[in-house]
């Protein structure tokens, strides 16, 4: 784990309101595994405050500008513009002066243990799909069930084609692939395939739908948590989740950021989870 | 960042970052706020924990902690709300989950505590009494974010110096008292805790606030208020630390969104002998490390021999 000051080495529009944005991170590169995430701030003001999280979508080395310098080891990350801090990412440019923490948190489990391997990814929460995606298709047949609301929140697709993933693509009004939610897709595979293994991003409304689908079909299920949080490190407690058998009197709390953001299904509680998204809980940015 | 990397302590290259209060010999005045900084393990990966003058732990009660409802934090304009809830381990997981790992470390350790009634209060000062490796305890009686455990005892001079004089009977090590802000007079509860025995003062804890989701019209924090840390915080703070300074003669902690070695200097040279940073911590894990480094640069730059003399300097 670092944390490092640096400069950002490319920051592209990949769809209205989603840039994708490769950052130089030599000693964070090399150590990022799946599905785990960096906290990034760029601005040297108080406002705003925090840095943020995000989840990383994949790694990779650049060539070195000229001979004698080492080549540029990079993280790349994926975000969507809903906020103040995204707002003035959205701005910056090579060679622009950020910082950056990571990796953090605990990634997926490879579970490629031969069984059917599906990816379910809603919207930006296919981020870290992507990194465990290019390690599953090692051994794997691969298959990513993307949603979004329209055509321009579905990311990526091209980039999962070319590691050889199967792309099943569905949008809440039908304006690319079929129409309806990614769950109707995920349940159809499950017919077919009642052994897969599923690993699961996105907003918490799909989570929740996808978990109830494999619970009864006790298909082994890892989701990847979005939380707001202050630290990234297990310090502030700010972004802790209902662990399973929480309750008044034997509380359970999780942080997403360090026992998360990926959990097994059965590690959550799921009934607080529900009631958590019903609250309306605000989203980060 | 280890190439900013000085050997602990060391004060044969430059200006002398040592204070001395309360029975305490810190070898700089830098130390996290409770709560901002886990049991210190947590930000060990990413900085020398011997480079700080000690290590404030999160707040502890005799019995472990849930913590309140989500969401806990909301990020507000040049500061946060938090209203955690006092989650913590217990004294007992701390002393044997925990500690093993403070004592490789060559900075004192203050344990922040807290009790939901005096008796319990009482109880954990006698239990924390028990450890050798503790340097000092700061009892807090001014957590916003609990109804009982904190801020009843920090509102009212009275409760305020019963408990205080409850804990200094078992507890003969430093003991340090953590005020809120949240009172008319600062002053009145800081004279109380002082009568009551102790040995400085922590100011302030946060501020209670309160943030409103304005689509739902709702708190954005699931308890509804939380307490406000942050640099938007500091110029009270420093107001409260130096009013502090003048009612009594114990030394104070000054704590208050402090981000910078420019924001220490404003407590130090009102009046404290010590500061705690908080917030900044989130915001960079390296934020002591460079106000500690800061500190003995402008030390440097204004001719100053031992940071301590720039202590109450203030002139009005």
């Amino acid at each position: 784990m670092k944390n490092i000051k640096t400069t950002i080495l490319s920051n592209q529009e990949v769809s209205p309101d989603y840039y994708r944005m490769k950052i130089l991170a030599p000693g964070i590169s090399d150590l990022a595994q799946p599905g785990q995430f960096v906290m990034f701030r760029a601005q040297a003001t108080d406002e705003p405050l925090l840095r943020r999280p995000f989840g990383i979508f994949q790694t990779g080395t650049l060539p070195s500008d000229c001979d004698g310098l080492p080549d540029k080891e990079f993280v790349e990350i994926l975000y969507k513009v809903v906020g103040r801090g995204t707002a003035i990412m959205r701005e910056l440019h090579e060679g622009d002066r950020v910082e950056v923490l990571g990796p953090l948190g605990r990634g997926f489990e490879l579970a490629d243990d031969g069984r059917e391997q599906i990816l379910v990814g809603g919207g930006i929460g296919l981020v870290p799909l992507y990194m465990l995606a290019s390690e599953l298709v090692k051994k794997n047949k691969v298959r990513l069930l993307i949603g979004g609301r329209s055509r321009k929140d579905v990311l990526m697709v091209t980039e999962f084609e070319r590691l050889g993933v199967e792309t099943y693509v569905s949008t809440d009004d039908g304006t690319l692939g079929e129409q309806g939610p990614v769950t109707q897709v995920l349940e159809r595979k499950l017919s077919k395939f009642p052994d897969a293994v599923v690993y699961a991003c996105g907003p918490m409304p799909m989570l929740e739908a996808v978990f109830r689908i494999c619970q009864p079909r006790q298909v082994a299920l890892q989701v990847s948590l979005e939380a707001f949080m202050a630290c990234g490190v297990g310090a502030c407690l700010g972004c802790v989740v209902k662990g399973a058998g929480h309750s008044e009197q034997q509380p359970h709390y999780l942080c997403t950021c360090k026992e998360g953001p990926v959990f097994r299904a059965e590690e959550l509680d799921w009934e607080l989870l529900e009631k958590r998204v019903n609250e309306g809980e605000h989203s980060h940015e | 960042m280890s190439e900013m990397l000085l050997s602990a302590g060391s004060t044969a290259d430059g200006p002398d970052l040592a204070v001395e209060f309360a029975g305490l010999r810190l070898k700089n005045p830098v130390m996290p706020a409770s709560g901002t900084f886990g049991y210190g393990e947590e930000y060990s990966p990413y900085m020398d924990l011997n480079r700080l003058g000690a290590i404030v732990t999160k707040g502890l009660s005799l019995r472990p902690k849930a913590g309140n409802p989500t969401p806990r934090i909301a990020e507000t304009n040049g500061g946060m709300l938090n209203a955690i809830g006092l989650q913590n381990v217990g004294v007992d997981a701390f002393v044997e989950q925990k500690l093993p790992f403070l004592k490789e470390v060559q900075t004192p350790v203050i344990v922040n505590f807290f009790g939901n009634s005096l008796e319990e209060y009482g109880q954990a000062a006698q239990r924390l009494s028990q450890i050798d490796e503790i340097a000092a305890v700061e009892l807090n009686i001014s957590c916003p974010n609990v109804k009982r455990g904190g801020i009843v005892f920090g509102t009212d001079p009275g409760a305020a110096a019963e408990v205080v004089s409850l804990v200094r009977r078992h507890f003969n090590k430093p003991l340090i008292v953590k005020l809120t802000p949240n009172v008319t007079d600062i002053t009145v509860i800081a004279r109380a805790v002082e009568e009551a025995g102790a040995d400085a003062i922590s100011c302030i804890n946060t501020l209670t606030g309160l943030a409103v989701d304005i689509r739902r019209r709702r708190p954005r924090l699931a308890n509804g208020t939380g307490g406000l840390s942050g640099p938007a915080l500091r110029p009270l703070a420093v107001r409260m630390v130096y009013q502090v300074v003048q009612a009594v003669s114990l030394p104070v902690i000054g704590v208050g969104g402090i981000m910078s070695a420019e924001d220490a200097l404003e407590f130090l040279i009102a009046g404290a002998h010590a500061v705690q940073v908080g917030t900044a911590n989130f915001v960079d894990p390296a934020a002591m490390i460079n106000i500690v480094d800061g500190l003995k640069q402008f030390c440097q730059e204004e001719g100053v021999a031992g940071i301590s003399e720039l202590i109450g300097t203030l002139r009005c």
